[in-house]
C-alpha cells in the first residue's frame, strides 16, 4: 500500500511538472497575444437613409436617458430604423469599451469618454468622409477639436473620431433660501467674494459646500479652483496628452492649496469621503449646503426639486473682470469601426445635430446646447430657468474661449488610480496642494509610459 | 515459492490497470472542463504577464518587467498589506466565533430555538456579497443605523462616517466579511461536532471536566479537519476579496482599503494594462498558495 502510493506520487509528480512546463513553454513561445484588430468595413459614404429595416445598437451609460428619447423620436420619423440601447455604469462601460468594440458584433454607437488606444487599435471609425459629405465644417470647430485625434494618437487635431450629444458646462449651484438667511443677495463674482460667502455660512452653522468624494466628484471643486489660476490651454494640453505638457504648474498647486484650506476650515461635509455623486446631489437638493459644484446635466432635476430657490452661475474668476474658465466637454460618442451600419448611424448623428425636434430634446434632457451649426436656430427654453442660465453660461465660456475638458478624462486609469485617492487625502487635510499635483503627474507619466 | 504468487500478482496488476483506464474515462469530462476553464486561462495569464499589452492591439515582450513593478510599486505592495489585515477579520474572527457559537448551539436542547439560531446565523451566507456591501454601507453612513444607535445610547462622540474615515474604513469593511463568514463557520462546525463520538464527552464529564476543558480536549481536536478547511477558504476569501470593497469604498478613502482584487481589476480593465494585471494576479495566486498549502500540510500531518 505504502509502496504503491509512493510510486504513484513519484509517477504523478514528473508527469504533471512536464505537462505544465510544456504548456507554459508552448504558450510563451507561441505568437504574442493580440494584434488582431477588426478590419474596418469598407463602405461607400452615403447621406441618404436606407429604406431597409435596420436595428442600430447603442451602448450608453446608466442615468443618462438622452439616447433613449432621441432613438424613440428617430424611429417615429423613420419607422424602418429601430434601436437597441444597452446601458452600464460609467466605470463598467469605460472598462469594457475596448473589448466591446473589438468584438465581432460591436455596438454601432458607443459612449466613449476616453479614447485611449482605440484609434491606434483601429476600433473606432474615422468620421472625416462623412464630415465632408454632410458639411460639418460649418459646425463650431472649438467643440469638434477635442474630438479629433492626429496620427501620433494625440487628441485636439487631426481626423474626427467622435461627436458630442450635448455639450456640458459646469458651475456653482447656490441655495437661495440659505443665501437670503445669510444676507447674500448676489452671486459672488470673484474668488475672494466666494470665500467671504463660505466664511459667512460656516459662521452661521450652515454647511458652506456640499460635495462628495467617495467616487471623486469633489474634483469638480478642485479643478474649478485650479482653472481660475491657470492658462486653460496648458490644462487642455495636459488632458489631450500633448507631449511635454505637465500638471505640475503653479496655478494647479495654488488651486489645490485653496481647496486644502477650505478643507482645513471645515467648509466640506465631515463625511465627504463616504458621499457619492447621487448622495451629494440629493442632499443639496434637500437643502443641505449653501453651494455645490456641478454641471448643467443636473439643472433640470435640481429645478424640479428646488423650484426657484436655486441659482446656477459660472465659477467666479480670481480677479474682478477676469476671463471665465469652466470645465465642459462633449458627451462624446464614437462609431465602431466594425459597425455594419456606418451610413445609418452617422445619419442618426447628423440628424441629432440638425433636426429641430432632436435639438430640442438634447436641450430639454441634458440642459446643454445641442452643438452643430451655430447659425441654426437654438432650442427654446423657459425664461429664467436653470437651463436658460446654463445656455447663457455656455455662451459666455464660448465667447471667452474658456472651456477645458475634465481632468478625469486625461487617461483611462487616472481618475480611479490617482485623482480620486489623492483628492480624498487633499479634502481631509492630509496632503498639500503640491503633493496632490506631484502625485497625479507621476501617475500620469507612468500610465502614458505603459 | 514465488511461482504461485506471480500469476495472482499479474492478474491484480491487470485489474488495477483496467481500473485505472476506466477511472480516466470517468475523469475525462471533468478534466476537459477543468482544462478549458482553469488550466488554459491560467497558462494564458502566465503568458500575458510577460507582455506589455492593452488587451486588443499589438503586444510587446517585456520579460520580468511587470513582476519587478509588482514588487517595487508601493501602491501595489500596500494593497497586499491590506489583504493580510483582512485575514484577521475574514479568518480569525469568524473561525473563533463559529467555534464558540457552534458549541453553544450544541449545548442547547434541540428544538425550534436552536434551529432558528442556526438559520439566522447562516442567513448572511445566502446574501450576495455585493448586496451585503451596499446594505452595510448604508448602516455605516453618517446618518446610518450604527451612528443612530451610538447617539441613542449617549456615545454620539464615537459616531463617524465609518467607511469614509481613514482609521476605521479597513476594519469596517473587514467586519462585513466577519458577518458573512461567521454563519458558514458555525454551520460547518455544528456538523463536525455531530460526528464527534459522544462517549468521549461522557468520559470527560465523568472525570469532572468543566465546559472549557471539554472544549479544549474534545471539541477542538475533533474539529481539526473542519478548522483546516475553514481557515483555508476564509484566507482565500480575504486575499482575493473584491465585491465587498467594490460596493462600499472602492478602495478609499485614499488607498486605505485598496486590496489586490481592486488593483488588478483597475489595472487590467480601466487602465487596459493586461500584462501588469496578469503579473499581479499570478503573484496573488502564489501568495494564496503560500498561505494555504502549509495549513493543508499541517492538517494532514496532525490527522495521521
Amino acid at each position: 500500500m505504502a509502496i504503491s502510493r509512493t510510486r504513484a506520487r513519484l509517477a504523478r509528480g514528473p508527469v504533471a511538472l512536464t505537462a505544465i512546463a510544456a504548456t507554459a513553454l508552448l504558450a510563451l513561445t507561441a505568437c504574442a497575444p493580440g494584434g488582431n484588430a477588426p478590419v474596418a468595413n469598407d463602405v461607400e459614404v452615403s447621406t441618404e437613409l436606407t429604406t431597409d429595416d435596420v436595428v442600430l445598437t447603442i451602448a450608453d451609460e446608466t442615468g443618462f436617458p438622452l439616447t433613449d428619447e432621441l432613438a424613440a423620436e428617430f424611429t417615429k420619423q423613420y419607422p424602418n430604423v429601430t434601436f437597441n440601447v444597452t446601458r452600464d455604469t460609467f466605470q463598467n462601460l469605460t472598462a469594457a469599451a475596448p473589448k466591446l468594440l473589438a468584438s465581432d458584433t460591436p455596438p454601432d454607437l458607443i459612449r466613449l469618454p476616453t479614447i485611449g488606444d482605440t484609434v491606434q487599435d483601429g476600433l473606432i471609425a474615422n468620421l472625416d468622409p462623412w464630415a465632408e459629405a454632410y458639411g460639418w465644417d460649418k459646425w463650431s470647430e472649438a467643440q469638434l477639436a477635442p474630438l479629433r485625434v492626429n496620427e501620433d494618437g494625440v487628441r485636439g487635431s487631426g481626423s474626427l473620431y467622435q461627436l458630442g450629444l450635448g455639450y456640458s458646462i459646469t458651475g456653482i449651484y447656490m441655495n437661495k433660501t440659505l443665501a437670503a438667511q445669510l444676507g447674500i443677495d448676489e452671486v459672488p463674482t470673484t474668488i475672494a467674494e466666494l470665500e467671504d460667502d463660505l466664511a459667512a455660512a460656516k459662521a452661521a452653522g450652515i454647511l458652506p459646500i456640499m460635495a462628495g468624494d467617495l467616487d471623486g466628484v469633489v474634483n469638480f471643486v478642485v479643478q474649478a479652483a485650479m482653472n481660475q489660476y491657470n492658462d486653460p490651454n496648458e490644462m487642455m494640453d495636459w488632458i489631450l496628452n500633448v507631449p511635454g505638457a505637465t500638471y505640475d504648474t503653479p496655478g494647479n498647486v495654488k488651486g489645490a492649496d485653496l481647496v486644502r484650506s477650505w478643507a482645513d476650515k471645515g467648509y466640506f461635509p465631515s463625511d465627504i469621503n463616504a458621499i457619492d455623486y447621487a448622495s451629494f446631489v440629493s442632499r443639496f437638493q434637500a437643502g443641505e449646503g449653501l453651494f455645490t459644484f456641478n454641471g448643467n446635466w443636473a439643472a433640470a432635476d435640481t429645478q424640479a426639486k428646488m423650484g426657484d430657490n436655486v441659482d446656477f452661475f459660472l465659477v467666479p474668476t480670481a480677479e474682478e473682470g477676469g476671463k471665465h474658465v469652466a470645465m465642459g466637454a462633449a458627451n462624446s460618442f464614437s462609431v465602431a469601426a466594425g459597425s455594419k451600419h456606418l451610413n445609418e448611424i452617422v445619419y442618426f448623428l447628423n440628424w441629432i445635430h440638425t433636426d429641430p425636434t432632436a435639438r430640442q430634446i438634447v436641450t430639454d434632457v441634458t440642459g446643454a446646447a445641442p452643438g452643430g451649426d451655430p447659425a441654426q436656430e437654438q432650442p427654446t427654453v423657459e425664461a429664467g430657468s436653470l437651463i436658460e442660465k446654463a445656455l447663457e453660461m455656455s455662451a459666455v465660456i464660448g465667447a471667452e474661449n474658456g472651456q477645458v475638458d475634465f481632468m478625469a478624462n486625461a487617461t483611462a486609469g487616472i481618475y480611479a488610480g490617482s485623482i480620486i485617492p489623492e483628492s480624498q487625502l487633499l479634502v481631509t487635510g492630509q496632503i498639500t496642494g503640491q503633493e496632490f499635483v506631484t502625485r497625479v503627474q507621476d501617475f500620469y507619466a507612468q500610465e502614458l509610459a505603459g | 515459492m514465488t511461482s504461485p504468487i506471480a500469476p495472482r500478482r499479474a492478474a491484480a496488476k491487470a485489474a488495477a490497470r483496467r481500473g485505472t483506464l476506466s477511472g480516466w474515462v470517468f475523469v475525462i469530462p471533468a478534466l476537459i472542463a477543468y482544462g478549458t476553464f482553469v488550466i488554459y486561462p491560467l497558462v494564458l495569464g502566465i503568458q500575458y504577464s510577460f507582455y506589455k499589452w492593452n488587451g486588443v492591439g499589438p503586444s510587446e515582450f517585456v520579460g520580468l518587467k511587470n513582476y519587478i513593478r509588482v514588487f517595487t510599486d508601493p501602491t501595489l505592495l500596500a494593497s497586499i498589506g491590506n489583504a493580510f489585515v483582512l485575514i484577521a477579520f475574514f479568518t480569525l474572527i469568524p473561525v473563533s466565533a463559529g467555534l464558540v457559537l457552534a458549541t453553544l448551539i450544541r449545548s442547547m436542547k434541540p428544538g425550534p430555538f436552536s434551529s432558528l439560531s442556526q438559520t439566522i446565523l447562516f442567513l448572511p451566507q445566502i446574501i450576495p456579497l455585493a448586496a451585503a456591501g451596499i446594505a452595510w454601507s448604508w448602516m455605516y453612513a453618517q446618518t446610518g443605523a450604527i451612528n443612530q444607535v451610538l447617539n441613542a445610547v449617549g456615545l454620539g462622540a464615537l459616531a463617524r462616517p465609518w467607511l469614509g474615515d481613514f482609521q476605521t474604513a479597513l476594519p469596517a469593511v473587514g467586519l462585513i466579511g466577519s458577518w458573512v463568514l461567521t454563519g458558514l463557520c458555525t454551520v460547518l462546525f455544528l456538523t463536525g461536532i455531530g460526528k464527534i463520538d459522544q462517549s468521549l464527552y461522557e468520559a470527560v464529564r465523568l472525570d469532572g471536566a468543566s465546559w472549557w476543558r471539554e472544549f479544549i480536549t474534545i471539541t477542538i481536536p475533533g474539529l481539526r479537519q473542519e478548522i483546516a478547511v475553514l481557515v483555508t477558504i476564509t484566507i482565500i476569501a480575504a486575499l482575493s476579496s473584491f465585491d465587498i470593497i467594490y460596493t462600499t469604498t472602492l478602495g478609499g478613502p485614499g488607498r486605505a482599503t485598496l486590496v489586490p482584487g481592486i488593483s488588478i481589476y483597475r489595472i487590467g480593465f480601466t487602465q487596459s494594462n493586461v500584462g501588469l494585471a496578469s503579473a499581479f494576479g499570478i503573484v496573488l495566486m502564489i501568495l494564496v498558495l503560500a498561505c494555504v498549502l502549509p495549513i493543508q500540510r499541517l492538517a494532514r500531518a496532525s490527522s495521521k
